[in-house]
Protein backbone atom coordinates (compact mmCIF):
# COMPACT_ATOMS: atom_id res chain seq x y z
CA UNK A 1 0.00 0.00 0.00
CA UNK A 2 2.94 2.58 1.05
CA UNK A 3 4.13 1.58 -2.16
CA UNK A 4 1.87 2.49 -3.94
CA UNK A 5 1.30 5.85 -2.44
CA UNK A 6 4.68 6.50 -2.76
CA UNK A 7 4.40 5.92 -6.42
CA UNK A 8 1.16 8.02 -6.99
CA UNK A 9 3.32 10.80 -5.31
CA UNK A 10 5.86 10.82 -7.28
CA UNK A 11 3.67 10.52 -9.96
CA UNK A 12 2.00 13.39 -9.69
CA UNK A 13 4.70 15.67 -8.47
CA UNK A 14 6.99 14.50 -11.12
CA UNK A 15 8.70 17.14 -13.31
CA UNK A 16 7.44 17.98 -16.48
CA UNK A 17 9.62 16.02 -18.95
CA UNK A 18 11.18 19.03 -20.32
CA UNK A 19 11.34 20.81 -16.95
CA UNK A 20 8.54 23.45 -17.20
CA UNK A 21 6.38 23.87 -20.11
CA UNK A 22 4.53 26.35 -17.66
CA UNK A 23 5.25 29.74 -19.60
CA UNK A 24 8.64 29.94 -18.74
CA UNK A 25 10.85 30.26 -22.03
CA UNK A 26 14.37 28.30 -22.20
CA UNK A 27 17.11 30.88 -22.37
CA UNK A 28 19.72 31.31 -25.10
CA UNK A 29 22.61 32.78 -24.37
CA UNK A 30 25.91 34.00 -26.04
CA UNK A 31 28.83 34.38 -23.92
CA UNK A 32 31.27 37.06 -25.31
CA UNK A 33 34.99 37.29 -23.85
CA UNK A 34 36.35 40.82 -22.93
CA UNK A 35 39.84 41.65 -22.47
CA UNK A 36 40.61 45.53 -21.94
CA UNK A 37 37.31 46.70 -22.40
CA UNK A 38 36.93 44.87 -25.82
CA UNK A 39 35.49 41.92 -26.96
CA UNK A 40 37.94 38.73 -28.09
CA UNK A 41 37.87 36.05 -30.25
CA UNK A 42 36.96 36.03 -33.94
CA UNK A 43 33.16 37.59 -34.58
CA UNK A 44 32.14 37.74 -38.15
CA UNK A 45 28.86 39.68 -38.27
CA UNK A 46 28.66 41.03 -41.64
CA UNK A 47 26.88 44.08 -40.86
CA UNK A 48 29.07 45.13 -37.53
CA UNK A 49 31.27 48.20 -37.63
CA UNK A 50 33.35 47.09 -34.60
CA UNK A 51 33.53 43.65 -33.67
CA UNK A 52 35.36 44.15 -31.16
CA UNK A 53 32.99 46.83 -29.11
CA UNK A 54 30.97 44.61 -26.81
CA UNK A 55 28.11 47.42 -26.74
CA UNK A 56 27.64 46.84 -30.08
CA UNK A 57 27.84 43.41 -30.37
CA UNK A 58 25.39 42.72 -27.38
CA UNK A 59 22.86 44.87 -28.94
CA UNK A 60 23.52 42.80 -31.96
CA UNK A 61 22.41 39.84 -30.12
CA UNK A 62 19.85 41.34 -28.44
CA UNK A 63 18.07 42.02 -31.52
CA UNK A 64 18.54 38.39 -32.67
CA UNK A 65 16.55 37.17 -30.35
CA UNK A 66 19.42 36.61 -26.92
CA UNK A 67 17.63 35.88 -24.08
CA UNK A 68 20.82 37.14 -21.90
CA UNK A 69 23.89 37.94 -22.47
CA UNK A 70 27.10 36.73 -20.58
CA UNK A 71 29.91 38.38 -20.46
CA UNK A 72 33.78 37.14 -19.13
CA UNK A 73 36.73 39.66 -18.08
CA UNK A 74 39.67 37.86 -19.11
CA UNK A 75 41.14 41.33 -18.50
CA UNK A 76 44.46 40.30 -15.92
CA UNK A 77 45.87 44.33 -15.59
CA UNK A 78 45.23 45.96 -12.48
CA UNK A 79 43.22 48.82 -14.36
CA UNK A 80 40.68 45.73 -15.18
CA UNK A 81 37.76 46.81 -12.67
CA UNK A 82 37.94 50.45 -13.71
CA UNK A 83 37.70 49.04 -17.71
CA UNK A 84 35.34 46.27 -16.48
CA UNK A 85 33.01 48.90 -14.86
CA UNK A 86 32.81 51.35 -17.63
CA UNK A 87 32.00 48.68 -20.54
CA UNK A 88 28.90 47.35 -18.30
CA UNK A 89 27.66 50.83 -17.52
CA UNK A 90 28.15 51.27 -21.82
CA UNK A 91 26.50 47.87 -21.94
CA UNK A 92 23.92 48.83 -19.42
CA UNK A 93 23.02 52.31 -21.15
CA UNK A 94 22.43 50.41 -24.55
CA UNK A 95 20.93 46.23 -23.83
CA UNK A 96 17.10 45.84 -23.36
CA UNK A 97 17.48 42.32 -22.04
CA UNK A 98 19.54 41.15 -18.82
CA UNK A 99 23.05 40.27 -18.53
CA UNK A 100 25.95 38.53 -16.53
CA UNK A 101 29.38 39.45 -15.54
CA UNK A 102 32.11 37.08 -14.67
CA UNK A 103 35.60 36.79 -14.03
CA UNK A 104 38.15 38.13 -11.16
CA UNK A 105 34.95 38.50 -8.99
CA UNK A 106 36.39 38.25 -5.32
CA UNK A 107 34.57 40.38 -3.04
CA UNK A 108 31.55 42.23 -2.32
CA UNK A 109 32.58 45.28 -3.13
CA UNK A 110 33.46 43.99 -6.83
CA UNK A 111 29.83 42.85 -7.25
CA UNK A 112 28.39 46.19 -5.77
CA UNK A 113 30.32 48.52 -8.17
CA UNK A 114 28.91 46.04 -11.09
CA UNK A 115 25.41 45.95 -9.71
CA UNK A 116 25.59 49.63 -9.50
CA UNK A 117 26.81 49.66 -13.17
CA UNK A 118 23.85 47.75 -13.80
CA UNK A 119 24.84 44.20 -14.20
CA UNK A 120 21.46 41.88 -13.67
CA UNK A 121 23.88 39.10 -12.03
CA UNK A 122 27.18 38.28 -11.59
CA UNK A 123 28.94 35.25 -12.22
CA UNK A 124 31.74 33.76 -9.32
CA UNK A 125 34.18 30.71 -10.12
CA UNK A 126 37.18 30.48 -8.77
CA UNK A 127 36.93 32.91 -5.78
CA UNK A 128 33.97 30.75 -4.65
CA UNK A 129 36.47 27.49 -4.36
CA UNK A 130 38.99 29.33 -2.56
CA UNK A 131 36.13 31.13 -0.40
CA UNK A 132 32.65 29.27 -0.58
CA UNK A 133 31.49 31.87 2.44
CA UNK A 134 31.81 34.83 -0.48
CA UNK A 135 28.61 32.67 -2.46
CA UNK A 136 26.86 33.13 0.95
CA UNK A 137 28.35 36.87 1.26
CA UNK A 138 27.08 37.76 -1.83
CA UNK A 139 23.41 36.05 -1.80
CA UNK A 140 22.69 37.78 1.69
CA UNK A 141 23.72 41.47 0.63
CA UNK A 142 22.36 41.47 -3.25
CA UNK A 143 19.90 38.50 -3.01
CA UNK A 144 20.35 35.02 -4.51
CA UNK A 145 19.17 35.82 -7.77
CA UNK A 146 22.28 38.38 -8.10
CA UNK A 147 24.91 35.31 -7.75
CA UNK A 148 25.58 32.54 -10.73
CA UNK A 149 27.76 29.95 -9.63
CA UNK A 150 30.40 29.04 -12.64
CA UNK A 151 31.77 25.15 -12.06
CA UNK A 152 34.52 24.41 -14.75
CA UNK A 153 34.24 20.60 -14.63
CA UNK A 154 35.85 17.24 -16.11
CA UNK A 155 35.68 13.82 -15.92
CA UNK A 156 38.45 11.69 -14.50
CA UNK A 157 38.71 8.65 -13.53
CA UNK A 158 34.83 7.90 -13.27
CA UNK A 159 34.42 11.23 -11.29
CA UNK A 160 33.58 14.70 -11.94
CA UNK A 161 36.09 17.28 -10.86
CA UNK A 162 35.63 20.85 -10.39
CA UNK A 163 38.41 22.60 -12.33
CA UNK A 164 39.96 26.31 -12.10
CA UNK A 165 41.46 28.59 -14.29
CA UNK A 166 40.06 27.05 -17.78
CA UNK A 167 40.41 23.79 -16.60
CA UNK A 168 44.05 24.30 -16.33
CA UNK A 169 43.94 23.74 -12.72
CA UNK A 170 42.11 20.49 -11.11
CA UNK A 171 40.85 20.61 -7.62
CA UNK A 172 40.02 18.26 -4.86
CA UNK A 173 35.72 19.09 -5.27
CA UNK A 174 33.50 16.44 -6.83
CA UNK A 175 31.51 18.80 -9.15
CA UNK A 176 28.21 17.07 -7.66
CA UNK A 177 28.51 17.98 -4.24
CA UNK A 178 30.24 21.21 -4.98
CA UNK A 179 26.79 22.29 -6.78
CA UNK A 180 24.94 21.15 -4.04
CA UNK A 181 26.62 23.06 -1.57
CA UNK A 182 26.76 26.04 -3.58
CA UNK A 183 23.08 26.12 -3.39
CA UNK A 184 22.89 25.71 0.36
CA UNK A 185 25.09 28.32 0.60
CA UNK A 186 22.61 31.18 -1.75
CA UNK A 187 23.50 30.34 -5.41
CA UNK A 188 20.63 31.49 -7.60
CA UNK A 189 21.76 29.87 -10.67
CA UNK A 190 24.50 27.41 -11.76
CA UNK A 191 26.57 27.76 -15.37
CA UNK A 192 28.26 24.42 -15.93
CA UNK A 193 30.85 23.95 -18.39
CA UNK A 194 32.01 20.41 -19.59
CA UNK A 195 35.37 20.95 -20.20
CA UNK A 196 35.78 17.62 -22.20
CA UNK A 197 33.09 18.74 -24.58
CA UNK A 198 33.92 22.26 -25.05
CA UNK A 199 35.46 23.38 -27.81
CA UNK A 200 34.49 19.59 -29.80
CA UNK A 201 31.43 20.92 -31.10
CA UNK A 202 29.81 17.40 -30.24
CA UNK A 203 27.04 18.95 -28.50
CA UNK A 204 26.57 19.21 -24.81
CA UNK A 205 27.43 16.67 -21.85
CA UNK A 206 23.69 15.41 -21.19
CA UNK A 207 24.61 12.97 -19.07
CA UNK A 208 25.64 15.18 -16.45
CA UNK A 209 23.49 18.00 -17.18
CA UNK A 210 20.35 15.86 -16.45
CA UNK A 211 22.12 14.58 -13.36
CA UNK A 212 22.69 17.65 -11.58
CA UNK A 213 19.73 19.50 -12.94
CA UNK A 214 17.45 16.61 -11.13
CA UNK A 215 19.82 16.78 -8.39
CA UNK A 216 18.71 20.94 -7.77
CA UNK A 217 16.19 23.33 -7.82
CA UNK A 218 18.19 26.26 -8.74
CA UNK A 219 18.42 27.13 -12.88
CA UNK A 220 20.84 25.81 -14.55
CA UNK A 221 22.61 26.81 -17.71
CA UNK A 222 24.37 24.02 -19.96
CA UNK A 223 27.95 25.17 -21.80
CA UNK A 224 30.43 23.55 -23.28
CA UNK A 225 30.10 21.59 -26.90
CA UNK A 226 27.14 23.33 -28.88
CA UNK A 227 27.99 22.53 -32.83
CA UNK A 228 24.79 22.63 -34.05
CA UNK A 229 21.55 23.28 -33.49
CA UNK A 230 20.34 19.94 -32.59
CA UNK A 231 22.50 19.80 -29.51
CA UNK A 232 20.53 22.77 -28.07
CA UNK A 233 17.51 20.59 -29.14
CA UNK A 234 18.64 17.37 -27.08
CA UNK A 235 19.97 19.68 -24.39
CA UNK A 236 16.83 20.86 -23.25
CA UNK A 237 15.17 17.49 -24.13
CA UNK A 238 17.27 15.05 -22.96
CA UNK A 239 18.82 17.17 -19.97
CA UNK A 240 15.94 19.87 -18.62
CA UNK A 241 18.33 22.40 -18.47
CA UNK A 242 16.98 25.88 -18.07
CA UNK A 243 19.19 27.57 -20.70
CA UNK A 244 22.13 27.02 -23.15
CA UNK A 245 25.37 28.89 -23.58
CA UNK A 246 27.51 28.92 -26.58
CA UNK A 247 30.69 30.95 -27.89
CA UNK A 248 31.97 30.38 -30.95
CA UNK A 249 28.99 29.37 -33.27
CA UNK A 250 26.88 32.01 -32.60
CA UNK A 251 30.05 35.02 -32.99
CA UNK A 252 31.36 33.13 -36.23
CA UNK A 253 27.30 33.10 -37.58
CA UNK A 254 27.39 29.23 -38.25
CA UNK A 255 24.41 29.34 -35.36
CA UNK A 256 21.71 32.58 -35.80
CA UNK A 257 19.57 32.76 -32.91
CA UNK A 258 16.10 33.29 -34.83
CA UNK A 259 16.37 29.69 -37.15
CA UNK A 260 17.70 28.34 -33.59
CA UNK A 261 14.42 29.21 -31.71
CA UNK A 262 12.29 28.49 -34.81
CA UNK A 263 13.93 25.12 -34.77
CA UNK A 264 13.61 24.81 -30.77
CA UNK A 265 9.95 25.72 -31.19
CA UNK A 266 8.99 23.19 -33.79
CA UNK A 267 10.46 20.82 -31.49
CA UNK A 268 8.17 21.44 -28.97
CA UNK A 269 10.94 23.57 -26.73
CA UNK A 270 8.93 26.80 -25.15
CA UNK A 271 11.08 29.68 -26.35
CA UNK A 272 10.70 33.81 -26.98
CA UNK A 273 10.64 34.22 -30.72
CA UNK B 1 -1.44 87.24 -16.94
CA UNK B 2 -1.22 84.86 -14.68
CA UNK B 3 -0.15 81.34 -15.72
CA UNK B 4 -1.94 78.61 -13.76
CA UNK B 5 0.72 75.86 -13.70
CA UNK B 6 -1.26 72.91 -12.96
CA UNK B 7 -1.65 72.73 -16.52
CA UNK B 8 1.56 73.10 -17.19
CA UNK B 9 3.13 70.16 -15.46
CA UNK B 10 5.51 68.47 -18.07
CA UNK B 11 5.79 64.48 -18.00
CA UNK B 12 8.56 63.60 -15.60
CA UNK B 13 9.04 60.57 -13.68
CA UNK B 14 10.06 60.43 -10.41
CA UNK B 15 11.83 57.20 -8.92
CA UNK B 16 11.80 56.80 -5.05
CA UNK B 17 15.41 56.64 -3.87
CA UNK B 18 15.30 54.19 -1.20
CA UNK B 19 18.22 52.27 -1.53
CA UNK B 20 16.71 49.30 -2.61
CA UNK B 21 18.44 47.61 -5.44
CA UNK B 22 20.00 49.45 -8.38
CA UNK B 23 18.86 51.15 -10.81
CA UNK B 24 21.13 51.91 -13.53
CA UNK B 25 19.27 49.80 -15.68
CA UNK B 26 15.75 51.41 -15.11
CA UNK B 27 17.10 54.96 -16.09
CA UNK B 28 19.32 53.94 -19.07
CA UNK B 29 15.07 52.34 -20.25
CA UNK B 30 13.94 55.62 -19.73
CA UNK B 31 16.36 57.86 -21.23
CA UNK B 32 16.09 55.46 -24.79
CA UNK B 33 12.75 56.17 -24.12
CA UNK B 34 13.26 59.83 -23.97
CA UNK B 35 11.26 60.28 -20.77
CA UNK B 36 12.92 61.79 -18.57
CA UNK B 37 13.02 61.33 -15.20
CA UNK B 38 14.53 62.16 -11.35
CA UNK B 39 15.05 61.08 -7.69
CA UNK B 40 12.48 61.58 -4.75
CA UNK B 41 14.16 61.53 -1.66
CA UNK B 42 11.80 63.87 -0.01
CA UNK B 43 7.92 64.47 0.35
CA UNK B 44 8.42 67.84 -1.58
CA UNK B 45 10.00 65.75 -4.32
CA UNK B 46 6.64 64.23 -4.87
CA UNK B 47 5.33 67.18 -5.91
CA UNK B 48 7.78 68.07 -8.66
CA UNK B 49 6.63 64.90 -10.97
CA UNK B 50 3.70 63.68 -13.03
CA UNK B 51 4.44 60.14 -12.55
CA UNK B 52 6.30 58.06 -9.43
CA UNK B 53 8.13 54.69 -9.53
CA UNK B 54 8.81 52.84 -6.84
CA UNK B 55 11.49 50.33 -8.28
CA UNK B 56 12.75 47.37 -5.62
CA UNK B 57 15.22 44.28 -6.05
CA UNK B 58 16.09 41.69 -3.07
CA UNK B 59 14.46 41.20 0.09
CA UNK B 60 10.48 43.01 0.53
CA UNK B 61 10.61 43.29 4.15
CA UNK B 62 14.23 44.83 3.84
CA UNK B 63 12.82 46.70 1.32
CA UNK B 64 9.65 48.13 3.08
CA UNK B 65 11.94 48.73 6.13
CA UNK B 66 14.26 51.67 3.80
CA UNK B 67 11.04 52.85 2.61
CA UNK B 68 9.87 53.63 6.08
CA UNK B 69 13.52 55.00 6.66
CA UNK B 70 12.58 57.84 4.06
CA UNK B 71 9.20 59.28 6.14
CA UNK B 72 7.40 58.57 2.96
CA UNK B 73 5.17 56.32 3.48
CA UNK B 74 2.13 58.59 4.07
CA UNK B 75 2.76 60.41 1.34
CA UNK B 76 2.92 57.88 -1.03
CA UNK B 77 -0.14 56.37 -0.27
CA UNK B 78 -1.52 59.68 -0.66
CA UNK B 79 -0.80 59.95 -4.56
CA UNK B 80 -3.23 60.69 -7.01
CA UNK B 81 -1.02 60.70 -9.45
CA UNK B 82 0.23 57.52 -11.53
CA UNK B 83 1.90 55.15 -9.36
CA UNK B 84 4.22 52.01 -10.80
CA UNK B 85 5.99 49.23 -8.34
CA UNK B 86 8.18 47.21 -10.42
CA UNK B 87 9.46 43.70 -9.15
CA UNK B 88 10.23 44.13 -5.11
CA UNK B 89 8.50 47.58 -5.62
CA UNK B 90 4.98 45.88 -6.58
CA UNK B 91 5.05 43.69 -3.85
CA UNK B 92 5.60 46.64 -1.24
CA UNK B 93 2.21 48.17 -2.41
CA UNK B 94 0.39 44.68 -1.87
CA UNK B 95 -0.64 44.06 2.07
CA UNK B 96 1.57 41.35 3.23
CA UNK B 97 4.72 39.58 1.92
CA UNK B 98 5.94 35.92 3.49
CA UNK B 99 8.78 37.06 2.75
CA UNK B 100 10.24 38.20 6.16
CA UNK B 101 6.42 38.13 7.31
CA UNK B 102 6.33 41.91 6.61
CA UNK B 103 2.77 44.54 6.59
CA UNK B 104 3.56 46.31 3.28
CA UNK B 105 1.75 49.73 2.01
CA UNK B 106 -1.29 47.75 2.00
CA UNK B 107 -2.58 49.72 -1.16
CA UNK B 108 -3.45 47.04 -3.27
CA UNK B 109 -5.36 44.88 -0.62
CA UNK B 110 -3.90 41.14 -2.17
CA UNK B 111 -0.37 39.67 -0.73
CA UNK B 112 2.87 38.58 -1.54
CA UNK B 113 3.52 34.38 -1.28
CA UNK B 114 6.34 32.22 -1.49
CA UNK B 115 6.80 29.90 -4.26
CA UNK B 116 6.44 26.56 -2.17
CA UNK B 117 9.52 23.85 -3.36
CA UNK B 118 6.12 21.12 -3.37
CA UNK B 119 4.95 23.53 -6.90
CA UNK B 120 8.12 21.55 -8.31
CA UNK B 121 9.64 24.61 -9.85
CA UNK B 122 13.16 25.79 -9.91
CA UNK B 123 12.93 29.12 -7.76
CA UNK B 124 14.00 31.95 -8.47
CA UNK B 125 11.69 32.30 -10.85
CA UNK B 126 14.29 33.87 -13.28
CA UNK B 127 13.69 34.56 -17.19
CA UNK B 128 10.54 35.04 -20.01
CA UNK B 129 7.66 34.15 -19.12
CA UNK B 130 4.21 34.16 -21.02
CA UNK B 131 2.06 36.99 -19.92
CA UNK B 132 -1.85 37.48 -20.50
CA UNK B 133 -2.94 40.42 -20.52
CA UNK B 134 -6.35 42.16 -20.02
CA UNK B 135 -5.76 44.98 -22.35
CA UNK B 136 -4.88 47.70 -19.71
CA UNK B 137 -3.66 50.50 -20.67
CA UNK B 138 -0.60 49.84 -19.27
CA UNK B 139 -0.19 46.86 -21.87
CA UNK B 140 -1.45 49.06 -24.78
CA UNK B 141 0.25 47.92 -28.32
CA UNK B 142 1.82 44.81 -25.56
CA UNK B 143 0.96 41.53 -28.01
CA UNK B 144 -1.16 38.96 -26.84
CA UNK B 145 0.88 36.35 -24.61
CA UNK B 146 4.06 38.49 -25.24
CA UNK B 147 6.90 37.17 -22.83
CA UNK B 148 8.61 39.95 -20.06
CA UNK B 149 11.82 38.69 -18.02
CA UNK B 150 11.14 37.88 -13.92
CA UNK B 151 13.17 37.49 -11.57
CA UNK B 152 11.67 36.72 -7.70
CA UNK B 153 11.31 33.76 -5.26
CA UNK B 154 7.95 35.60 -3.78
CA UNK B 155 4.61 36.19 -6.06
CA UNK B 156 1.85 37.88 -5.93
CA UNK B 157 -1.54 36.28 -5.69
CA UNK B 158 -4.02 36.29 -8.66
CA UNK B 159 -7.07 38.27 -7.43
CA UNK B 160 -9.25 39.09 -10.46
CA UNK B 161 -10.34 42.56 -9.31
CA UNK B 162 -7.13 44.06 -9.15
CA UNK B 163 -5.36 42.12 -11.36
CA UNK B 164 -4.90 43.52 -14.96
CA UNK B 165 -1.91 40.62 -16.66
CA UNK B 166 -1.20 36.85 -15.24
CA UNK B 167 1.49 34.70 -16.04
CA UNK B 168 1.77 30.87 -14.93
CA UNK B 169 5.07 29.22 -12.94
CA UNK B 170 3.70 26.21 -11.51
CA UNK B 171 0.40 28.06 -10.24
CA UNK B 172 -1.15 31.52 -11.95
CA UNK B 173 -0.15 34.48 -10.42
CA UNK B 174 -0.22 38.06 -10.80
CA UNK B 175 2.18 39.86 -13.20
CA UNK B 176 0.74 43.47 -12.75
CA UNK B 177 -2.04 44.53 -10.71
CA UNK B 178 -3.87 48.11 -10.98
CA UNK B 179 -6.20 49.46 -8.09
CA UNK B 180 -7.07 53.14 -8.95
CA UNK B 181 -3.77 54.96 -9.65
CA UNK B 182 -1.30 52.58 -8.72
CA UNK B 183 -0.01 49.93 -10.45
CA UNK B 184 2.76 47.40 -10.16
CA UNK B 185 4.79 44.89 -12.62
CA UNK B 186 6.71 41.86 -11.18
CA UNK B 187 8.70 41.62 -14.58
CA UNK B 188 11.79 44.06 -15.29
CA UNK B 189 10.03 46.30 -18.15
CA UNK B 190 13.89 47.60 -17.93
CA UNK B 191 15.28 44.40 -19.02
CA UNK B 192 12.12 42.91 -21.23
CA UNK B 193 13.05 44.12 -24.65
CA UNK B 194 10.59 45.92 -26.68
CA UNK B 195 7.46 44.44 -24.64
CA UNK B 196 9.29 46.34 -21.83
CA UNK B 197 9.32 49.66 -23.61
CA UNK B 198 5.94 49.49 -24.34
CA UNK B 199 5.11 49.52 -20.75
CA UNK B 200 7.35 52.27 -19.34
CA UNK B 201 6.38 54.30 -22.46
CA UNK B 202 2.56 53.79 -21.52
CA UNK B 203 2.98 54.17 -18.41
CA UNK B 204 4.26 57.66 -18.83
CA UNK B 205 1.25 58.42 -21.13
CA UNK B 206 -1.13 57.78 -18.08
CA UNK B 207 -2.96 60.26 -16.63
Amino acid sequence: MDKIKETIQTKQFAPLPSGGLRGLSKRIIPCLDVKDGRTVKGVNFVDLRDAGDPVELAAQYAQQGADELVFLDITATHERRKTMIEMVKSVARQLNIPFTIGGGITEIADAEALLNAGADKISINSAAVKNPKLIEDLAKTFGVQFVVLAVDTKHIDGKNIVHLNGGRLITELETEAWIKKAEDLGAGEILLTSMDHDGTKAGFDCNLLSKINKMINIPIIASGGAGKTEHFTEVFQKAGVDAALAASVFHYGEILIPDLKQELKRNGIPVRI
Amino acid sequence: MILDTKYLILIMIGIVNYGAGNIFSLTAALERQNITYGMVNTETDLDKYSHIIIPGVGHAGAAMKKLEQTGLVGAIKALKKPVLGICVGMQLITEHSEEGDAELLGIVPVKTKKFEKTLQIKIPHMGWNDVEHKNNSLFEGVEDNAQFYFVHSYFIEYNPTFDIASANYGLKFSAAVQKDNFYGVQFHPEKSGKAGEHILKNFSNLS
